[in-house]
């Protein structure tokens, strides 16, 4: 039908272009009460009294509420799915404020401003105690960010993670694959030992947090909010509030994109609360500061890398030690710090041995949270570096380093054991090599004005979904007019999850796109998924769309055989008919779903097809950044970047495209732009875009990007994932550039010219 | 105080106070395009049209506007769709959160009828950011515009 693999429009495009009312905030209806939210000035204190008297009396407040007004129910804002691997830390207001920003009280009013004038009343008297910021001091310290006496649990199995509250550990894990490591390191005639820092990325997403919430017809908690997660939100607010969980309804509208900032719940549970206080509809919005200060971040790492290789490049063995700075509060802690040993080691396999240790710690900073690349980013930044230096160290190079010991199709790996079924890795090296002029450009060469040129590349890979965790299901119906409704809950963010979703559909039904109405995400009407993250939304709920899809398609067959008396299995679908695979014309869609639209007879076909699956298939990519460093300045302008990706079959070139260019953006802002900067006292300082520098659009030079499709069998139409992995590369080749130009690299992120400037001039 | 506004050539009776911004207004009489996206005037997310010219409405005083003509993407339909086909071709609407905001900047961009490089449209469009496309999309949607 040729809906797969086309430049198709997305699907909201017009709605999106024409600025029309489609987001959280402007669905609200009018005299929605505005809610807000009292911070800690402190990073750790705790509250000696609140005096709310006075926000109360003033005209228009409808409530102050304080730790003393809300349940004590402990819960996590991780959207995860079960067994879920984040410790429950969180009450909805806490005696304990354990970062700047965390609540401290609850404001609900009829304006902004009134809630801006009632906070201002609210008078707290803190004891204040002293901080932990150092992520590296904190297992030892005397300083215990939770405490088993404050009510924190886990929920999970304590062992398997091991949290451990005395030490302010979140999850540690340690894996060993093959011959010992340290045996194996020393036997290697060529050593590398680095460490490399990636700092807390801000999401940025320009669309603020933000939640409206009000009570329905039937006296249900109905939650319109910008979330990734819709179903676990619903949890989350059932277990916080201590309601029933078929009293709450989640609607995810088109959100203003999310990058796994939104796979945390960061406003939902006040604004339902607001509502379950006051009966009214009320909605939450946070100020771009607040984004900032009290939300959620990649998490910080340090990652300390051993390789022992051969003269020849052969890499003997690769050992990583992380330490993970979790922040305030739990969330999604143990599982990013799983995926930098999981989406790196499996890279290569010429290994003898691998090992993977890690921990994560709680501070007194901004939480971390999930964001696009999950740990994979931090591991491959400190790989990618590490196996840079080594090309150097034995003056080989560096992509004929990766192509002499990366994992191809058809090979396993020693790190997690896994069946690559599909890779064109190398092809993507080579490809990229081309396109970036790595021949005449590598390493470096001299301008006429004394700048530097220079080249470096790097590698990743990413999952598709999560393996044996994540489950789909999608549901399709035949309409009473022969078109098609569309149930999933994979919560398009942007990236055009519901488009690429649909044409699958209509590639299986023989439709038109416009055939198919597309409804997501509402917990009450479209069937559960986790959600959008962990690159799921092609491969898992694509799956799901497949088979509910194919279900859908025998049972209009099987319906029409009946009426007929033709075999099933000798008719299909082509635009709106029945046919005869000989080409006859049986009957149109309309008539068939007309006819059974009444009648004793009377029903709707529907298919439901769900998919999970025991393998994550990686997608793949290599990154080339071409840079010019002024070495005047130590300015660095990324001149080029090349991309070259393999995520199996590309269901929709345009949106891959965008996916490929947005996420190099982002890795290029991680690398060089956006800073993180804390006050002593534990106060983040870059909390505007004015400080938090993201990439403007005169920061960017070109960018080119390109595919070398694989055909992965597991996933739809051979689709893997290509969400996250994109967003990897551009740290550790803009890094790797910087080595073969001015002959040394960074241990930290960003790189900022000053940093370069230092290296340049020698001091 | 009360006072009457133009708005995309309709005249809206409303209250504000002295201090009011001209995005809250806007919001406020239902022109929910107009977007928030800082509280620094740094993000281009709230401009609009005053008088033909591109404003950031979270820094101008609604008073400002008084007895002037104010566009916003709802007053400008045709254009935005002809420009919001080529973003969309290429794929660059995305979250769209951007776009009210960016896609009034290059409507009057258009509307001045010269020829522009690449330079300088980046450099009269560097006060939009967008945090999904990396930008690319954008540019070569622009370009096409441009042409036709
Ligand atoms: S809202 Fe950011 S510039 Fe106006
Ligand atoms: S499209 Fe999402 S911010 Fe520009």
């Amino acid at each position: 039908m040729g809906n797969i693999g086309k430049k198709i429009k997305k699907i909201d495009s017009e709605a999106i272009t024409l600025g029309k009312p489609i987001y959280t905030e402007d669905l609200a209806i009018k005299n929605t009460l505005c809610v807000k939210l009292l911070r800690s000035p402190h990073a750790n204190a705790i509250i000696k009294s609140i005096d709310k008297s006075r926000a109360e009396r003033t005209v228009g407040v409808e409530g102050v509420f304080t730790y003393e007004d809300v349940p004590k129910n402990r819960f996590c804002m991780a959207g995860q799915t079960y067994p879920e691997l984040s410790p429950y830390d969180r009450l909805l207001l806490d005696k304990h404020v354990r970062y700047v920003g965390d609540p401290v009280a609850i404001v609900v009013a009829a304006d902004e401003k009134i809630c801006n004038r009632a906070l201002n009343l609210i008078k707290v008297k803190y004891e204040v105690l002293e901080p932990l910021l150092d992520f590296e001091k904190s297992e030892t310290s005397h300083i215990k960010v939770h405490s088993e006496e404050d009510g924190t649990f886990f929920k999970g199995s304590k062992d398997f993670v091991k949290y451990d509250l005395s030490k302010n550990i979140v999850g540690e894990i340690n894996k060993v694959f093959g011959e010992d490591p340290e045996k194996t390191f020393e036997d290697s005639p060529v050593k590398i030992e680095e460490e490399y820092t990636m700092q807390e990325q801000a999401h940025s997403m320009m669309e603020t947090y933000r939640s409206y919430s009000y009570y329905d017809h039937l006296m249900r908690l109905t939650v319109i909010t910008s979330t990734q997660v819709p179903f676990h939100i619903k949890r989350q607010l059932s277990v916080a509030l201590g309601i029933p969980a078929s009293k709450i309804r989640i609607i995810k509208p088109r959100i203003g994109g999310g990058f796994g900032g939104k796979q945390t719940s960061v406003t939902e549970i006040y604004a339902a609360f607001a509502t379950m206080k006051t009966g009214k509809p009320c909605m939450i919005k946070l100020s771009r500061k607040e984004n900032y200060i009290a939300s959620n971040t990649r998490h910080k790492m340090k990652v300390k890398v051993k390789i022992g290789a051969e003269e020849d490049g052969r890499i003997n063995v690769i050992d990583l030690d992380a330490l993970s700075d979790q922040g305030a509060y739990g969330e999604h802690g143990f599982t990013t710090l799983g995926l930098v040993g999981d989406k790196s080691l499996p890279l290569y396999n010429k290994l003898k041995s691998a090992r993977f240790h890690g921990k994560v710690v709680y501070t007194n900073k901004v939480p971390g949270g999930a964001f696009r690349g999950y740990g994979a980013t931090q591991g491959c930044f400190a790989v990618e570096s590490a196996v840079n230096e080594l090309a150097k160290k034995i003056n080989m190079d560096p992509s004929k380093l990766r192509l002499k010991n990366i994992t191809k199709e058809g090979e396993t790996t020693l790190a997690y054991n896994q069946n690559i079924l599909s890779s064109k890795l190398e092809e993507c090296i080579l490809k990229g090599r081309k396109l970036i002029g790595w021949e005449e450009k590598y390493p470096s060469k001299v301008l006429s004005n004394g700048n530097i040129r220079s080249v470096g590349m790097a590698i990743t890979m990413q999952g598709s979904g999560i393996a044996n965790i994540d489950t789909s299901t999608v549901n399709i119906k035949l309409n009473e007019e022969g078109d098609f409704s569309l149930l999933i809950s994979a919560t398009d963010n942007g990236a055009g999850a519901d488009t690429v979703l649909s044409q699958m559909a209509a590639e299986i039904l023989k439709c038109n796109i416009d055939d198919i109405i597309t409804i997501s995400a509402d917990t009450d009407i479209t069937p559960y998924d986790p959600g959008s993250y962990a690159s799921s939304g092609v491969y898992v709920t694509g799956g799901a769309v497949v088979r509910a899809a194919n279900k859908l398609k025998r049972n209009i067959l099987k319906e029409a055989s009946e009426k007929t008396g033709i075999y099933f299995g000798d008719m299909d679908l082509n635009k709106g008919m029945i046919m005869t695979n000989t080409g006859k014309e049986v009957m149109s869609l309309k008539d068939l779903a007309e006819e059974l639209s009444s009648g004793a007879e009377g029903k709707t076909i529907m298919g439901s097809g769900s998919f999970g699956s025991d393998t994550s298939p990686p997608p793949y990519v290599a990154g080339f950044a071409e840079l010019e460093t002024d070495i005047l300045t130590g300015q660095v302008k990324v001149v080029n970047y090349v991309a070259v990706v393999d995520c199996g079959t590309v269901i929709n070139e345009n949106l891959a495209r965008v996916q490929v260019e947005g996420g190099v953006v982002q890795g290029i802002g991680l690398a060089l732009y956006e800073d993180v900067v804390y006050s002593k006292e534990g106060r983040l300082l870059t909390d505007e875009f004015l400080q938090y520098k993201i990439p403007t659009r005169k920061d960017i030079g070109e960018l080119t990007i390109d595919f070398q499709e694989s055909y992965e069998p597991t996933g739809p139409f051979g689709a893997k994932s290509i969400g996250e992995v994109v967003i990897n590369t551009p740290a550790p080749a803009i890094n790797g550039a910087l080595l073969n130009g001015i002959g040394t690299q960074f241990s930290k992120l960003p790189i900022k010219a000053e940093h370069v400037l230092k290296k340049i001039i020698g001091y | 105080m009360k006072i009457s506004l133009m708005i995309n050539e309709k005249e809206y009776v409303t209250h504000v106070k002295p201090e009011g911004m001209l995005i809250d207004v806007l919001r406020h009489l239902g022109f929910t395009s107009v977007k928030r996206g800082c509280d620094s005037s740094s993000c281009g997310l709230c401009t609009v049209w005053v008088d033909g010219l591109p404003i950031l409405s979270c820094g101008y005083l609604a008073l400002r506007a008084l007895g002037k003509n104010i566009t916003t993407i709802e007053g400008v339909q045709e254009e935005a769709k002809k420009f919001g086909t080529f973003l969309a071709e290429e794929g660059g609407d995305q979250c769209g959160f951007c776009n009210p905001g960016f896609i009034m900047n290059v409507i009057a961009l258009k509307r001045q009828n010269k020829k522009f490089t690449d330079e300088e449209i980046k450099t009269y469009l560097m006060g939009n950011l967008c945090r999904c496309t990396g930008y690319a999309s954008q540019m070569r949607a622009i370009q096409k515009y441009l042409e036709v």
